[in-house]
C-alpha cells in the first residue's frame, strides 16, 4: 500500500511539474494574442479576448476583467500589455511577472460596444464558478444573452456543482439558451429548452424564442411559437400594471410640484407665476449642498437630500416670505397685476440664477440608495421613482396635519375663510398672509430638491412646471388639499394610459382638451368648496 | 436645432408684449457697448440669446466669437483695422431674432453676422439678411432642405451626420431594429423622414423601425423608455436614433440609466448632445452610449490642443468644455476673415462671391472648403461617451464629406442642389435645369 501511495504521490508531483513546464509550451500563442491588445484596434482586440478567454491560462480572468474596467494598459511602442490591480500594484498581463510600474506611454486598452459584449461573454463563462453568488448569477444572465456553442461545457458543469436554487434556475436557462441554437442538438433537448424558456418568461425570453431562426424541427418552431404567444399574453397583463406604476410616478411628480402652488393660488388665491422658480431654487440648494458635501465631506454624499430638504424649504420659504412682504401684500384683489408682477418676477429670479450659476445643466448626483431599479414581476421599479411617490406622500401628509393641528394652521384656515373675522378675533392678517406665502414657497423648494434627482437643473427647470402645476390645482379644486391629490394622480394615470396609444405629444394635448371639457362642465374643479368662502 | 420649451411659447403667447419690453429693456444695455461707434473698426455682429430657453447653449458660442475676435486683433486685426464686436441679445424670441438682426445692420452698420441655433430662428432672420444685403454664418447642425445667399452653413447638414451615423450603427453594431426618437419640431422630423428613407433603401422593414415624438422639455421617460425596451426584444439588434432636444436629454438618459438599459444591449446615437449637455449628467450609467458629430474636445491634434488651451485661458476656467459648433463658428470665422483679405473689402457682395473655394483648416487635422452650395466640408465622428463626460472617438469617414443642401434620400429634394457660383441658384433642380427661384 504505503509504495502505491507513493507512487500515486509521485505520479501526482510529476503531473504537477509536466504542467509546469508544459505551461511555457502553450504560453506563445498566449502571449500573442496578449501583445494584440496594444494594436489599439477593435477587431484586434476582439481576437485577443476570444484567444485570452480560451487559453485556459490563469491569467486569463484578471486580463479581461482589468479589460472590463479600464485598468488593463497597453503600451504601443513597446507591445507590452499591463494589468493593474485594483490595489495599484501592476503585472506584465504575458507573465504574470509584477512589475514596478507602468510606463507613461501606455493608456487603457479601449472598448467599444462589440467588445463590451465580447467581455460579457467571456467573463460569463470565466465566472461560472466564482465563489461569489453575484458573480455567478450574473455570469449566467451573460451566458443567457451570448448562448455561445463554446460556452456549454462550463455551464454543465458549474450546474452541476451549483447548490444555489436561484443561480441553477439561471444556469439552467443559459444551457437551454444554448441548446436552443446549438444545430446538432436533439429535438427533445431543444424543446425542452423552449419549455425552460417559457417558464422564464421575460423579455429577454421573448427575444430569444423569436430569434431561432427557419431551421428549427416542426415540432420546436410550434413549441416556441405558443411559447412565444403565451408570454406576450403574460406581458400585456403586465404592461397594464406597469402603466398604472407610471401614472402613479408622474402624478407624485404634479402632485409635489403643484402642493406648493395648491396654498399659494389654492389657498391664498394668488396667481403665482413665480411658483415655478421656488421649485427651481430648492433644486439649486440641493446643488449647492452637494457641492459643499462633494468637497468637504465626501463621505455624507448618501445624506445630501436630507440635509438639503429642510435647507430648501427654508432659502424658498425665506424668498416667499420676502416677495410677499415686498410685492405681492401691496396687489391683493387685483389678481392680474399680481399674474404679471409674478411673472416679471420669475423672469428676473431665472436671470439671476443664470447669472450666478451659468447657463448650463447643474450636475446634481442621485445617492446610491436613489438609483438603479428593481424588478417586480415583470416591470421595472425605479427607486429615484419610488422615494419620490413616497417622499410626496409625506410631504402632503405633514401639510395636512400642520394646516389641522397647528395654531398657524388654524389661523391661515381662518384668515382665507374670512379676513375681517379673523382680523377683528385678533389674528395678524398680515403676518399670516406673509407665512402662508413663505410655507407655500418653502414646500414648492422641498419639491425642487426631489425633481432635481429625475430632470435638469438649469435655470428653466421651474417653467417646465408652472403649466402642469396650475392645471393640477384648478382641476382638483382651487383650495382643496384633497382636490389637489387627487387631481394629480387623475392626470398623471390618464396620461400614461393615453401615452401608449396617442404618443407623448397627443396625450398631453388630449389632457389638456379634457380638462378643458372638465372644467366647462365643472368650474369649480373636482372638489369645489361650498359655503360662504366661495363667494368672499 | 434645440429650441425653448413648448411652455414658454404658451407663455409668450398672451405675454409677448411683456417679455418684448423686458427682453428690450436688457438689449438696450446690452447693445450700449456697439453705440460708442468708430470708423476705424470693422464690426462683427453676434446673434446669439444670451437670456431665455436658448442661452443654454448659445452663450457659449457668443464667447466663442468674443475669443475669435480678440485672437484676431493681437495679431492685428483685418485689413489694418480693429474687429469690433456687437453683442445684441435675441433672448431666445423667434420675433425678435429678425428685429435684432435688422438693428444689427442698419443702425450698427456690421459687415457680417455670426448666430442663431434653432432652425426657427435662422428662417426668423432669413428675409431680413436676403432684404438688406449681409451675411449669416450659422453654426449649427441642422436639417437641411435650404440653400440661401446671404447664409453660410458651417454645421453639418443630415448626410454629414444623421446618414454616416446609421451606417456606424449597421456596419459595426450590426443593428437590423431602429428606434428614431425625436423632440416634436423640424430638425427631428426631417431628420427622421431622411434616416426612415434611407433605411428602407438599405432594406429595413416598416415594422423594424419606431418612430417617437415627444414635447419639449418632456421630463417623464418612463413608457417611451419601456417601449424602447419592449421594442428592443424582438430577437434582433436594436439601436435608438435620437435626436432629442438638448434639455430633454438629462432625464431621457438618467431613466435609461435607472432601468438598466446599458449601451451593449441597446446603443443611443444621438445628434444633439455634447460636451456641453454631459456637464449636467453623471455619466458612468451613459458609457457606450454614442454621439456623433464632427468635432469631439477629445481629439488629439495640435490645432486642437492649442484651442482649448487658448480658450480655457480667455474665459479664466480651466474646465470649460469646446463642442461642435463651437468648431463651426472657428471655421466659419476663419473663412470669412480670408474671403475679406483676398478681396480687400467687407463689402457683402464681394464677399459672398469670395467665399465659395475658401479653404481653412479645421481643429481635427483636415480642411474644410466652402462648396458652391455654402455648406462645407467636414469629417464625421462617432463618439462613445466616457466616464468622465468627454467623448472617445471610435470611428471616423475615411474621408471628409461634402455637405448637401438638399438631402438625397427625400423624393422632394434629391434632384436639387443649391450653386451660387455657377448657376446662381440656392434650389436648381437638375432634372428640369430649372432653378425654383425663392418660391420655395
Amino acid at each position: 500500500m504505503p509504495t502505491k501511495l507513493s507512487a500515486r504521490l509521485s505520479s501526482f508531483v510529476l503531473s504537477l511539474f509536466l504542467i509546469a513546464f508544459a505551461l511555457p509550451a502553450f504560453a506563445g500563442p498566449f502571449e500573442d494574442a496578449v501583445a494584440k491588445f496594444a494594436n489599439d484596434d477593435f477587431s484586434d482586440t476582439d481576437e485577443a479576448i476570444g484567444a485570452v478567454a480560451s487559453s485556459g491560462n490563469k491569467l486569463a480572468f484578471p486580463i479581461i476583467s482589468a479589460l472590463q474596467d479600464g485598468r488593463l494598459m497597453a503600451d504601443p511602442d513597446s507591445k507590452k500589455v499591463y494589468v493593474t490591480g485594483t490595489d495599484g500594484k501592476s503585472i506584465d498581463a504575458a507573465t504574470g511577472e509584477a512589475v514596478a510600474s507602468v510606463p507613461d506611454s501606455a493608456s487603457a486598452v479601449r472598448l467599444n460596444n462589440r467588445l463590451r459584449r465580447s467581455v460579457d461573454a467571456a467573463l460569463g463563462s470565466l465566472t461560472l464558478q466564482s465563489p461569489d453568488l453575484g458573480a455567478r448569477l450574473q455570469a449566467a444572465q451573460s451566458v443567457f444573452k451570448s448562448h455561445e456553442e463554446t460556452a456549454l461545457e462550463p455551464v454543465e458543469s458549474a450546474l452541476a456543482k451549483e447548490t444555489n436554487r436561484s443561480v441553477k434556475t439561471a444556469l439552467g436557462e443559459a444551457r437551454a439558451a444554448i441548446l436552443l441554437f446549438k444545430s446538432d442538438a436533439t429535438e427533445v433537448q431543444k424543446l425542452e429548452a423552449v419549455a425552460t424558456i417559457r417558464a422564464r418568461g421575460d423579455q429577454d425570453a421573448l427575444a430569444l424564442l423569436s430569434d431561432i431562426g427557419t431551421d428549427q424541427p416542426a415540432s420546436v418552431a410550434k413549441a416556441a411559437t405558443s411559447a412565444i404567444g403565451s408570454i406576450q399574453n403574460s406581458l400585456a397583463v403586465w404592461s397594464t400594471v406597469q402603466n398604472a406604476w407610471y401614472g402613479l410616478s408622474l402624478g407624485s411628480v404634479l402632485l409635489l410640484a403643484a402642493i406648493g402652488l395648491a396654498i399659494t393660488f389654492g389657498v391664498m388665491g394668488v396667481i403665482n407665476m413665480a411658483h415655478g422658480e421656488m421649485v427651481m431654487i430648492g433644486a439649486y440648494t440641493t446643488f449647492v449642498v452637494q457641492e459643499v458635501i462633494r468637497t468637504r465631506y465626501p463621505a455624507l454624499f448618501d445624506y445630501s437630500l436630507l440635509i438639503a430638504v429642510p435647507l430648501a424649504f427654508l432659502v424658498a420659504g425665506a424668498i416667499g416670505v420676502l416677495i410677499e412682504r415686498s410685492i405681492i401684500r401691496f396687489l391683493y384683489g387685483r389678481p392680474l397685476e399680481t399674474l404679471l408682477a409674478t411673472w416679471g418676477l420669475s423672469l428676473v429670479l431665472q436671470q439671476a440664477v443664470r447669472t450666478m450659476f451659468g447657463p448650463t445643466n447643474r450636475e446634481v448626483g442621485n445617492p446610491s440608495w436613489m438609483s438603479g431599479a428593481f424588478e417586480l414581476g415583470q416591470i421595472t421599479i425605479t427607486y429615484n421613482r419610488l422615494w419620490i411617490l413616497c417622499f410626496t406622500l409625506a410631504v402632503f401628509a405633514v401639510l395636512l396635519a400642520m394646516l389641522r393641528y397647528t395654531s398657524l394652521g388654524l389661523e391661515m384656515r381662518a384668515v382665507t375663510q374670512n379676513r375681517r373675522m379673523a382680523a377683528s378675533m385678533g389674528i395678524a392678517t398680515s403676518r399670516v398672509d406673509a407665512l402662508t406665502f413663505g410655507l407655500g414657497s418653502g414646500i414648492a423648494g422641498i419639491a425642487g430638491v426631489a425633481l432635481s434627482q429625475i430632470d435638469n437643473v438649469s435655470p428653466n427647470l421651474g417653467q417646465s412646471y408652472i403649466i402642469d402645476s396650475f392645471m393640477v390645482v384648478v382641476f382638483g379644486g382651487v383650495g382643496n388639499l384633497w382636490g389637489t391629490l387627487v387631481g394629480a394622480f387623475t392626470l398623471g394615470i390618464a396620461n400614461k394610459f393615453l401615452e401608449p396609444v396617442a404618443g407623448a405629444v397627443l396625450g398631453k394635448i388630449a389632457i389638456l382638451v379634457l380638462i378643458i371639457l372638465f372644467i366647462q362642465k365643472r368650474p369649480r374643479g373636482l372638489f369645489a368648496l361650498k359655503g360662504r368662502a366661495v363667494e368672499a | 436645432m434645440p429650441t425653448k420649451s413648448i411652455h414658454d411659447i404658451a407663455a409668450s403667447f398672451s405675454r409677448r408684449g411683456v417679455l418684448a419690453a423686458s427682453a428690450g429693456l436688457m438689449l438696450g444695455l446690452a447693445s450700449i457697448s456697439g453705440a460708442k461707434a468708430a470708423d476705424d473698426t470693422i464690426k462683427v455682429g453676434v446673434l446669439h440669446s444670451l437670456s431665455g430657453t436658448m442661452a443654454i447653449s448659445e452663450t457659449t458660442l457668443k464667447d466663442t466669437i468674443l475669443f475669435l475676435i480678440d485672437e484676431q486683433n493681437k495679431k492685428g486685426g483685418l485689413l489694418g483695422k480693429k474687429l469690433e464686436a456687437v453683442v445684441v441679445d435675441p433672448a431666445s424670441n423667434w420675433p425678435l431674432f429678425a428685429e435684432k438682426a435688422r438693428e444689427l445692420i442698419t443702425k450698427d452698420k456690421v459687415s457680417v453676422v455670426f448666430g442663431c441655433w434653432t432652425s426657427v430662428s435662422r428662417k426668423s432672420v432669413l428675409p431680413v439678411f436676403k432684404e438688406l444685403n449681409n451675411i449669416l454664418f450659422y453654426p449649427v447642425q441642422y436639417e437641411g432642405e435650404e440653400s440661401e445667399r446671404n447664409v453660410f452653413y458651417t454645421g453639418a447638414a443630415p448626410n454629414q451626420q444623421a446618414i454616416p451615423a446609421v451606417d456606424y450603427l449597421m456596419k459595426e453594431e450590426k443593428v437590423k431594429r431602429w428606434v428614431l426618437a425625436g423632440t416634436d419640431y423640424v430638425y427631428p422630423r426631417t431628420t427622421n423622414k431622411i434616416l426612415e428613407a434611407y433605411l428602407k433603401s438599405k432594406g429595413v422593414a416598416q415594422e423594424d423601425i419606431m418612430i417617437n415624438y415627444t414635447p419639449f422639455g418632456h421630463s417623464d421617460w418612463q413608457t417611451i423608455v419601456a417601449d424602447i425596451k419592449k421594442f428592443g426584444s424582438a430577437g434582433k439588434k436594436t439601436a435608438v436614433v435620437s435626436t432629442i432636444n438638448g434639455d430633454a436629454n438629462v432625464p431621457f438618459y438618467k431613466e435609461l440609466g435607472n432601468q438598466g438599459i446599458k449601451a451593449k444591449d441597446i446603443p443611443v446615437v444621438a445628434f444633439s448632445v455634447g460636451e456641453e449637455e454631459l456637464a449636467g449628467i453623471d455619466t458612468k450609467p451613459l458609457v457606450g452610449h454614442l454621439a456623433a458629430w464632427n468635432y469631439f474636445e477629445s481629439i488629439k491634434t495640435p490645432a486642437n490642443e492649442k484651442f482649448i488651451k487658448d480658450w480655457q485661458a480667455y474665459t479664466k476656467n480651466p474646465k470649460r468644455t469646446t463642442n461642435d459648433p463651437m468648431e463651426a463658428h472657428v471655421i466659419g470665422f476663419n473663412m470669412w476673415v480670408k474671403a475679406v483679405e483676398k478681396v480687400k473689402s467687407t463689402d457683402p457682395d464681394k464677399v459672398i462671391d469670395a467665399l465659395p473655394g475658401i479653404e481653412t483648416p479645421n481643429l481635427t487635422g483636415g480642411v474644410a472648403k466652402m462648396l458652391p452650395n455654402h455648406h462645407i466640408t467636414k469629417p464625421v465622428f462617432i463618439g462613445e461617451i466616457k466616464g468622465n463626460g468627454q467623448f472617445d472617438v471610435v470611428w471616423k469617414t475615411p474621408s471628409l464629406v461634402p455637405g448637401d443642401a438638399w438631402s438625397k434620400e427625400l423624393d422632394g429634394s434629391k434632384d436639387l442642389i443649391g450653386d451660387w457660383v455657377g448657376k446662381k441658384c440656392g434650389n436648381f433642380n437638375t432634372k428640369t435645369n430649372k432653378c425654383l427661384g425663392s418660391g420655395s
